[in-house]
């Protein structure tokens, strides 16, 4: 029981970070219909301000861990958002009125100049930071098997949660989420009833960028490094659980990410741990094909 | 007809580019994981290349012509690996010291074979390499079916009665080392508790090593890459187990304490005898130390690997792979590891692997066990 419980703890930090991303994904699909291929790449980038950002503070003699991680999470948002302002605003605006396709496109374009971006700009190699957050607590000691949970996975958990909670908030009870849903159901009669429908949309990017700096920055204190290509895998994981949780759907997004997470987690707990992505994939197609919209994806709920 | 006139004139414009630029020097080739997660070893190559053919132009080239050098970039990807010896192979040059990854050196060994390139691999270890009979292929390295016997030797000793795991990447170089540690362990009575393996390119590892925690693993032998290695011994640490990591030569790259931090302290690892310590090596290891570059893992082997092939085109007078492959292995050559001399298949023929131990400051050692 105590092994169920340790994997059922590295399952949601795991799924926690999917979930993250996952946000970015389907906040940008409710709203203009797409697949932001290069999301995964923002959450690179995210990963690499938050890198860069705590190596500054840590050179200008900064000591204090909380401060330092508070500033960072800042930074990395409010820079990160900038990134995902500027994609959206070069890549996607402009082909909004063309085909469907044009903007997916354009996004997987983007996806290749951020991720090459980073490479050039920060070279190929891995960049690791010692453990910044240490020390955990045993939950319970059976003698042979002794329950972890670590700093780190509670900050993880408890940052998903209060942010999650927070951007439930804005998209359901803010003037701007109001926005966000009428531009979601029909752009032209929003923009009749006077909503700016461009800059709701950048607006949605930039939330969705800032979330994913977010689990950029989880990422690396969790794992401890970024490199310049993590975007790619972490990025697919995230869309199969926005697809998953029915994609639109923002609580949708966190289940599913949770849902990969435990998947993965205790396929290798308790069978092997080679055919966990198999696992996870294989309960994605039997999800959509008897929910073919999603665990949470109907189309009559409100979908931002 | 213009356009074809105009076609015409820049092949031809190409052609003379091509053969003006070989008039003057003799390129050869370095090829390894420049860029992704096994970039350290890359350098390590890259840096070894760059020295030697420094040194050998300082000392009047070969065949009274400049050594050029040519980096390729496979990134541990064999299709990658692959198109790079294709690449090579067209342009003519005549020898690559490379790959790093054994899933990279052994598809691109057969284009290489094919195109009348010879290749030295530094660091290469699966047996496969120079198992297939190709008349291109040295290595200068070890194999894995020596390193895993080593490292079986000093489990078995160290470690008998305890628990033991072997993990592997599912790699060409991880899995391949994993089985012969395993049968090595074996042969020698022992019985691993737990045989798995995981994906290369995962970050998350804390399942697995909530496993080793159900097993009580004493020790967990990982086949695969430093960096992995390192998230497993981090994961481990963070869930309080006390367990000893042990690996093979691929974790010789300082970036593993890098990941890791302070916790490396305790990890083994299997490597030949430090190439850095050696009388042969002072002088060049002084030269890389007033650059700046700690020449570790496969520096010098790489350096080494140059060295043989530049003795022996000396010494044939062509740079005509066949040729100078008979000669090199023909022959015994004074190179910064020491005398190195290479059987029928291109194995070299003195092969001793020590384990090494990590220390909490990010350094290691070779220990006696």
């Amino acid at each position: 029981m105590d092994y169920f419980f340790q994997q059922l703890i590295n399952g949601l930090v795991l799924g926690s970070i999917y979930g993250l991303i996952a946000i970015g994904y389907t906040m940008v699909y409710g709203i203009v219909g797409m697949i932001n291929f290069a999301h995964g790449d923002i959450f690179m980038i995210g990963g690499f301000i938050a890198l860069i950002t705590f190596l500054i503070l840590v050179s200008i003699g900064m000591t204090m861990v909380p401060v330092i991680l508070l500033l960072v999470l800042l930074v990395a948002m409010a820079v990160t958002a900038l990134y995902g302002w500027t994609v959206e605003r070069i890549a996607y605006r402009p082909l909004r009125q063309s085909f469907r396709l044009a903007p997916m496109l354009s996004a997987i374009g983007m996806s290749f100049v951020l991720s090459n971006f980073a490479q050039v700009s920060q070279g190929a190699r891995v960049k690791p930071v010692p453990p910044i957050i240490t020390g955990g607590y045993t939950l319970h000691d059976s003698g042979n098997f002794a329950v972890q949970l670590s700093n780190v996975q509670i900050v993880v958990v408890v940052t998903t949660v209060v942010l999650l909670a927070i951007f439930t908030y804005i998209v359901s009870r803010t003037r701007f989420g109001r926005d966000m849903r009428a531009c979601e159901q029909d752009q032209t009669m929003a923009a009749l009833l006077g909503v700016d429908v461009d800059r709701t949309i950048s607006m949605t990017f930039v939330i969705g960028a800032s979330l994913a700096a977010v689990a950029g920055m989880m990422y690396l204190l969790y794992y401890g490094l970024v490199d310049f290509f993590m975007g790619f895998i972490a990025g697919i994981k995230a869309f199969t659980a926005a697809v998953l949780g029915g994609i639109g759907s923002l609580p949708g997004a966190m289940l599913g990410g949770l849902a990969i997470g435990l998947i993965e987690t205790f396929w290798s707990a308790y069978f092997s741990v080679e055919y966990k992505d198999v696992a996870a994939f294989s309960i994605l197609i039997i999800v959509l094909i008897f929910m073919p919209t999603g665990l949470l994806g109907r189309p009559e709920v409100e979908k931002v | 007809m213009k356009s074809l006139k105009l076609i015409g004139l820049a092949f031809g414009a190409s052609l003379a580019l091509s053969t003006t630029t070989f008039a003057q020097d003799i390129t050869v080739a370095v090829a390894g994981p420049m860029t992704g997660s096994e970039s350290a070893f890359g350098r390590q190559l890259k840096n070894g290349a760059e020295q030697f053919v420094a040194d050998a132009n300082a000392a009047g080239g070969v065949l009274n012509k400049k050594l050029k050098l040519f980096v390729g970039d496979d990134a541990c990807d064999p299709k990658q690996a692959r198109s790079i010896a294709e690449k090579i192979g067209s342009q003519g040059i005549p020898f690559v010291a490379g790959h790093f990854c054994s899933s990279s050196s052994i598809p691109a060994s057969e284009a290489y074979a094919d195109s009348n390139v010879l290749q030295i691999t530094p660091a290469s270890t699966n047996p496969l390499f120079t198992e297939r009979k190709l008349w291109n292929v040295l290595r200068i390295c070890g194999r894995d079916d020596q390193q895993g016997v080593v490292a079986a030797q000093y489990i078995a000793k160290n470690f008998a009665g305890k628990n033991v795991a072997i993990l592997n990447d599912k790699t060409t170089y991880g899995k391949g080392l994993a089985d012969e540690t395993k049968k090595a362990l074996n042969k020698a009575g022992f019985q691993e508790k737990m045989f798995e393996s995981y994906n290369k390119d995962d970050k998350d590892f804390n399942s697995i090593v909530s496993r080793l925690k159900r097993d009580n693993i004493d020790l967990v032998y990982i086949g695969g890459y430093h960096q992995q290695a390192g998230l497993i011994l981090r994961q481990m640490r963070d869930q309080g187990l006390k367990t000893v990591m042990m690996s093979g030569d691929s974790m010789n790259d300082k970036e593993f304490a890098s990941i890791t931090g302070p916790q490396a302290e305790g990890t083994l690892f299997t490597f030949g005898p430090d190439p850095r310590n050696k009388p042969t090596a002072k002088a060049i290891v002084e030269k890389f130390k007033a650059k700046g570059i700690d020449p570790e893992g496969y520096t010098l082997y790489t350096y080494a690997a140059m060295q043989v092939w530049t003795e022996a085109v000396k010494k044939a007078g062509t740079t005509d792979p066949q040729k100078v492959m008979k000669v090199i292995k023909d022959g015994e050559w004074d190179t910064v590891l020491g005398k190195l001399g290479f059987d029928a298949k291109g194995d070299i023929k003195a092969i001793d692997y020590v384990v090494y131990k990590w220390d909490a400051k990010g350094n290691y050692a070779e220990i006696s066990d």
